[in-house]
């Protein structure tokens, strides 16, 4: 008996003390009364795509430091952000399961995912939850198209990029029998199928669509099919981890041809790995270069610094995030119902480009620029499409 | 016809390879019935060891071809003793346990080595230096590089070299003994513990040339290279009839045709209905008619049981 009271009163202290917890943990404020925001952040972090997730949370992570030393305050209280950063894979399974931990974890909200094909599955949770979603990088249409209000995206779709660049390969490079490989990802594919549209409507041929996935290493078996039908141009909608090797054994092969790919190869990476096949090869990137944006130079240097060479798209994240806090202290307040309107009607001048939202929460305007390997090196060739006046 | 031949040659370079990595698995599971998951990390390993002993010669002035060699020789050693200790902490205590708790303890080697890998070497694809020279050969209007010929008269050379070990040795001998009965092997004076120990340090030392010969042959070496290898000479290891050593040479041979002609004759044959995308879909398809029709595979017998 006397056993028993004591255990059941053990278990009354336990539970007193766990609401204890409970209750000193309130989401919103910490032991020095600052207001606590909670921003989620979601990338592949281990897997093929490592590198590019470190670099999108690094992006993240630099803008989150800085909003703490510069002291933000939000709705007259002083806010301190913390950043929570989950490993999605580049999986769209194990994104949905990340994207209920970020909601568990009361974020509010999230900056990612990096891919596609994560951010499309993610974004319905974060939409159930009226949780807010800025993709630094996610370029397929599908995304924006489902009709969540909570999703937004810092850069402009593969809709304006696939056809920027089959423009460009059948009028530009006037490239007559195209061929085409994707990585059957959401952005691979999205990225294809737009590009194949916009170069048929310039006259070129697709004599080849071919496929691999975004975790293969050999591609002589899909090149040399492409190589029977004699194009004189390849696509290729990926990352930069096929896309190098790709490129490599596409001159090992001996195809004679011009190499063409998207944002997801425009990366020191590809160049790396292509070797001296790189050399020639063209891409795209959402966006003006970087030397070119508003606050280019100034964040590279700091970010070079701090974490290393910038592979892709942590100037994006670093937008994003920026982004979200700007419209915090807009509406006064952090909870994402409240500031969201405020994030949707916004204007503002980061340091990839003046980034207004179009009603579904795609970038407006848009620029695309796209690169030629010269000398080792990306070089931007031109840029194209609707250019957002920068003001600065 | 030089489509035709090109996809056969990409074909038994890819086979090669894998070959290469199902020597491995399939040496392991003739001796001891294990299949070990962590071979595929093994590779990756070995290609990383060599990357950076390679970076680190080179950057001494050593010559080429010289620094290439003790790269290999080094990862050779380092896989070798990584074999060493994962059979001594991860299965030797469990060699007597259920089957199913040593094939768990091989994930989890396997997920344990691909993060350590992270940690030291990092995320990022590394540019594995080109020593040989990769000039494209021209071959009936097929392109071969020197690369490409090396694994494929490595893979034969270790497969008849293994061959020679296991039938005409007294390492042997003492292999194939403890596969057939590790107990009775023990009561004719075989040190069990030693052979097995040996076994692995081979099948890591292999890895080890075939993590080098994948890097050499694309140019990258990166910490998740392992895995599909792995499973995809698993699979050739299966294919062929998994414990014997003839078995994983054409499973793996077989296994690099099949992709290869199916990647590249699959569209064209049904139409445009199934594109190359079916690669892998294919290949498998044909290792389950294999195993319906021979559930041993198509050479399946243990390494034990006379070849």
């Amino acid at each position: 008996m006397s056993f028993h009271s004591a255990r059941s009163l053990l278990l009354a202290t336990f539970a007193l003390v766990l609401i204890g917890c409970e209750k000193s943990a309130t989401p919103d404020q910490n032991a020095s009364g600052e207001l606590v925001v909670r921003i989620g952040a979601s990338a592949p972090l281990t897997g093929p795509q490592a590198h590019l997730g470190k670099d999108n949370e690094n992006g993240t992570r630099m803008a989150i430091d800085d909003a703490n030393a510069k002291g933000i305050v939000i709705g007259g209280r002083k806010a301190h952000f913390e950043l929570i950063s989950e490993d999605d894979q580049a999986d769209p399974k194990t994104a949905t399961i990340v994207a209920q931990k970020l909601v568990d974890n009361k974020v509010s909200g999230v900056i990612g995912h990096m891919n596609s094909g994560t951010s499309i599955p993610a974004a319905k949770i974060y939409s159930d939850n009226g949780i807010v979603q800025i993709s630094p990088s996610a370029t397929a249409v599908a995304y924006t198209a489902q009709g969540y209000k909570t999703a937004f995206r810092v850069m402009a779709n593969d809709a304006q990029q696939g056809h920027v660049l089959g423009e460009y390969a059948a009028k530009n490079l006037s490239a007559k029998k195209i061929a085409v490989i994707d990585d059957r990802t959401a952005y691979g594919q999205g990225l294809a199928d737009e590009f194949i549209k916009a170069a048929q409507a310039n006259g070129a041929q697709i004599v080849a669509h071919e496929y691999t996935n975004d975790k293969a290493m050999d591609f002589t078996a899909v090149l040399t099919a492409v190589k029977g039908k004699k194009p004189d141009l390849l696509f290729y909608g990926g990352m930069d981890a096929q896309g190098g090797p790709m490129a490599k054994q596409v001159k090992a092969l001996a195809l004679n041809l011009k190499f063409m790919t998207g944002d997801g190869s425009y990366t020191p990476e590809f160049i790396k790995l292509a070797g001296d096949a790189a050399e020639g090869a063209y891409a795209s990137l959402p966006g003006v270069p970087l030397d070119k944006m508003p606050g280019g130079t100034e964040f590279e240097k700091r970010f070079v610094a701090k974490y290393g060479t910038i592979q892709l798209y942590a100037p994006y994240c670093y937008d994003a995030v920026n982004m979200m806090i700007a419209a915090m202290q807009t509406a006064g307040s952090a909870e994402p119902a409240k500031y969201m309107p405020a994030l949707a009607g916004i204007s503002y001048d980061g340091v990839t480009a003046k980034i207004e939202f179009d009603e579904k929460g795609d970038l407006k305007g848009g620029a695309i620029t796209v690169y030629q390997v010269q000398h080792g090196k990306w070089q931007p060739l031109e840029t194209l499409g609707a250019i957002a006046p920068v003001t600065h | 016809m030089e489509i035709l031949l090109q996809q056969i040659i990409n074909g038994l370079v890819q086979g090669s390879v894998y070959a290469l990595v199902a020597l491995g698995y399939t040496m392991v599971y003739g001796i001891l019935g294990l299949i070990n998951f962590a071979h595929g990390e093994v590779v990756m390993i070995g290609a990383m060891l060599a990357l950076s002993a390679l970076t680190m010669l080179l950057g001494f002035g050593v010559p080429p071809v010289l620094a290439f060699l003790l790269s290999i020789a080094l990862a050779m050693a380092g896989c070798m003793a990584l074999g060493y200790s994962i059979e001594r902490i991860a299965y030797r205590p469990l060699r007597h346990a259920p089957r199913l708790a040593p094939l768990i303890t091989a994930i989890g080697v396997s997920i344990v080595l691909q993060n350590l890998s992270m940690m030291i070497w990092g995320r990022e694809y590394h540019s594995f230096p080109q020593l040989i020279a990769n000039t494209p050969h021209n071959f009936g209007g097929a392109i071969v590089n020197d690369i490409q010929v090396i694994i494929f008269i490595l893979a034969l050379a270790i497969m008849a070299g293994l061959m020679v070990v296991v039938h005409r040795t007294r390492l042997g001998r003492a292999m194939r003994a403890v596969a057939e009965n590790q107990h009775a092997a023990q009561l004719m004076g075989v040190d069990i513990n030693r052979v097995i120990s040996i076994t692995f340090m081979l099948g890591s030392a292999l890895a080890a040339i075939a993590g080098v010969m994948v890097s050499a042959n694309y140019g990258l070496a990166h910490y998740y290279m392992g895995f599909i290898l792995g499973l995809k000479a698993f699979t050739a290891a299966v294919l062929g009839g998994i414990g014997n050593l003839r078995g994983a040479m054409l499973g793996g041979l077989l296994l690099g045709l099949i992709e290869s002609l199916g990647a590249g004759y699959i569209g064209d044959i049904t139409g445009g209905i199934l594109g190359s995308n079916y690669q892998d879909v294919f290949a498998f398809f044909v290792l389950i008619i294999v195993l319906v029709f021979r559930p041993s595979g198509l050479l399946g017998e243990r390494l034990a049981e006379r070849a």
